[in-house]
């Protein structure tokens, strides 16, 4: 139950939406989609579903191509929220359930048991446009997984929750995870794929620019983060050599540095200067890999 | 159940039991029980019972007895008093509402009747001619017997000449069978263009909601397009033969309990008494066909808004083409065999109304309506393959999309280059 893409180009005419993109994503996987509005994310999950076809390259799923025969498997969180707005929210789970194979008795359990999870059994009998915003996402968020998907794609799902809501539904996702579910999701937010998957891909216009699991990631990108503060003057420091990047802090400076040794030569520089408050080597973050990979592009 | 029956029935019960629908149907059986009960309506505002009393002051003395036969063969609800009093009071007497009104009869200088006529208000023309054709019989008839005519005579001079219309086209229809065809034809047409319009319009607005609710997405990513156009065209088509079946049952047997008094009216000229059933089997496919050309269009030009507001705009054009083909149908109604109408009952988007027309007002061989049929039967085809291609890439389309350019976009969209 591997969900592989192999070469997959897509072009709107004279337009490349997303080229030459492989990925393997194997089974009980989160993975993450990163990129810059625009990049091919949902262009991609599209293909994924079948609802665009590829201009070249082969998408597949347990080695057989995912269409209308295989739907009752997969589950969409689609990234523009989308319910009928004047059905009942039970009439329109069940009948989006039953659309995936679901029989009906079976959709309505599954629907109360969700809304029990989420703290909402009173909506069954509500119209969908009576609800909040934020309530009408966890209905969504029902709607793609009340059919038990063996692959779900969320594009965007903690895009307009409050920390409260998004806290929910993380824990539904990993819960979903925990039972076996391969699950591909795109959001703008680093710390949650960072918090949440162990593999990821930077999209670039169209082309993945990083691409393997976190820890991969943050390796091979080599440079580190170290945070000094000090009581004492760090402005010579802008000049070390192995230092990239620096920014002046209230109580001190960050520093972008291109490897461990350059720490040591660092702390070597500096000590006997002065009460050193913090002296602290950091992994980069998934926010500074992001800008730098995506940003140059920009400038 | 199968992902089509699924969407099929979803979408028939869920028009069925909106309001609009609801509403739309009540008052078209009102409409329906009011036009067959028309008579009865307006004898019960008729406060007399439709009778009409009128005041005559015959000066000659000779001319009322004559006078009220002659009335009496034209119009039987005209009550005629032979006023006795003075003008004044007789005057007086329509002011108080005891008569309609008041007619002086009396000779001129050679001893013929002229009359003077006073109401209330001359508008009641009806009442008023029929006394003025009566007392122009009485004067005939005097006039007639100054001169010594007998009164065999004067009947050979009043005979309607004799005209007898043949048409010598085998089968062709008589002229009484004419004109119970336009009656029929007339009727049908509307119910078509109406239903045309109306249902398309709910498959545009359907796809459009969809659309602008976004749970397109959600949709087509279980169920593919093609099949969720497909159901919901059919599913709708339902919907409007169960509203029609509602509308001619009502109709049907209203118009039987009331057949009595309706027979003067409207339908005792276009007569309703014995419907050719091959006209009714026409209409049957000619609607069901119509519907399903002008539905798979509706459907695709739903599928290319984003908004339901820019509905209406993208599907005038469809609109004005039912309005077309419905008034050049109405020009055909007294002029079916004109060549014209013969063209124009070929050209797809007309012929549901027009090779229709044709079909119930004359008599054409069988091989020009199933050529009709076979024309519209491909149109819908193509239309639906095309459609469907349209419907795919466009219900993925989002933004500014109001022109028909973008039918190329959708298309594109569903190329694989």
């Amino acid at each position: 139950m591997v969900l592989k893409l192999e070469r997959v180009t897509k072009r709107f005419g004279e337009f490349t939406a997303v080229s030459d993109l492989s990925l393997t994503i194997p089974e009980k996987e989160m993975f993450g989609f990163l990129g810059a509005n625009g990049a091919g994310k949902t262009t991609t999950f599209r293909m994924i579903l079948g609802l665009l076809d590829a201009s070249s390259g082969k998408i597949t799923w347990d080695d057989k191509p995912l269409d209308y025969s295989t739907s009752h498997l997969v589950g969409y969180l689609p990234e523009e929220r989308g319910l009928y707005p004047k059905l009942k929210v039970r009439d329109q789970i069940v009948y989006l359930a039953r659309l995936r194979g679901m029989p009906k008795g079976e959709a309505l359990r599954e629907l109360r048991r969700w809304l029990e999870k989420f703290k909402i059994p009173e909506y069954e009998n509500k119209r969908v446009e009576e609800l909040s915003k934020g309530n009408q996402q966890k209905i969504q968020f029902i709607a793609a997984v009340i059919h038990k998907p063996r692959l779900l794609i969320l594009d965007e799902p903690f895009s307009g929750l409050d920390p409260v809501n998004v806290e929910q539904l993380k824990e539904a996702v990993l819960g979903l995870k925990e039972n076996g579910t391969t699950i591909v999701f795109s959001s703008h937010q680093m710390h949650h794929v960072e918090e949440m998957c162990e593999h990821l891909c930077i999209l670039q216009k169209g082309s993945p620019v990083v691409h393997g699991s976190l820890k991969e990631i943050k390796r091979a990108y080599g440079k580190k983060n170290l945070i000094i503060h000090a009581d004492f003057s760090l402005e010579s420091l802008k000049e070390f050599p192995g230092v990239v990047k620096t920014k002046l802090t209230m109580e001190g400076l960050e520093l972008q540095i291109e490897g461990e040794q350059v720490a040591e030569g660092i702390l070597k520089e500096i000590a006997g200067k002065g009460l050193l408050r913090k002296f602290a080597l950091e992994e980069p973050s998934l926010n500074d890999i992001f800008i730098e990979k995506v940003g140059n592009a920009y400038e | 159940m199968n992902n089509f029956w699924i969407i099929l029935v979803h979408t028939y019960m869920n028009k069925l039991k909106s309001k609009s629908f609801i509403v739309t149907t009540f008052l078209t059986i009102v409409i329906v029980l009011g036009l067959t009960n028309f008579q009865n309506i307006i004898e019960i505002f008729d406060k007399n019972g439709g009778k009409e009393n009128v005041a005559v002051l015959d000066e000659t003395g000779k001319l009322y007895e004559p006078f009220k036969q002659q009335l009496k063969t034209i119009n039987k609800d005209i009550n005629l008093t032979s006023y006795k009093g003075t003008e004044k009071e007789a005057e007086k007497a329509v002011e108080n509402g005891e008569f309609a009104g008041l007619l002086e009869l009396r000779f001129n200088k050679e001893e013929l009747p002229e009359a003077g006529y006073k109401a209330m208000s001359i508008a009641d023309s009806a009442l008023y001619t029929d006394l003025q054709t009566s007392l122009q019989q009485v004067k005939t008839m005097l006039a007639a017997s100054k001169i010594n005519l007998a009164p065999d005579q004067l009947q050979k001079l009043y005979e309607p000449v004799s005209f007898e219309k043949t048409a010598l086209e085998k089968n062709a229809k008589t002229e009484e069978e004419l004109n119970q065809a336009r009656g029929l034809v007339y009727v049908l047409l509307f119910i078509i263009y109406f239903a045309v319009i109306m249902y398309a319009n709910m498959i545009a607005m359907e796809v459009a909601t969809e659309k602008s609710s976004r749970v397109m997405e959600i949709l087509i990513s279980s169920v593919s397009p093609i099949k969720q156009m497909f159901a919901k065209i059919l599913g709708i088509g339902l919907l409007s033969l169960t509203q029609l079946a509602v509308f001619l049952i009502v109709g049907y047997f209203s118009l039987k309990s009331n057949m009595e008094s309706l027979k003067d009216g409207f339908f005792g000229v276009y007569g309703f008494g014995d419907i050719p059933g091959a006209t009714i089997v026409y209409a049957v496919i000619f609607f069901i066909l119509g519907y399903f050309l002008y539905a798979t269009l509706a459907a695709f030009l739903g599928s290319l808004v984003s908004r339901i507001e820019d509905v209406q705009q993208m599907i005038t054009p469809m609109t004005l083409l039912v309005v077309g083909g419905f008034m050049i149908a109405m020009f055909g109604l007294g002029k079916p065999d004109a060549a014209f109408i013969t063209i124009t009952s070929y050209i797809p988007f007309f012929t549901p109304m027009i090779m229709f027309l044709r079909v119930g007002m004359l008599t054409i061989p069988a091989w020009e309506a199933v050529l009709g049929i076979a024309i519209l039967v491909v149109t819908i085809a193509v239309l639906a393959i095309f459609g469907a291609r349209v419907y795919r890439g466009g219900v993925l389309m989002y933004g500014k999309s109001n022109s028909f350019k973008d039918i190329k976009k959708a298309l594109q969209l569903t190329k694989n280059e």
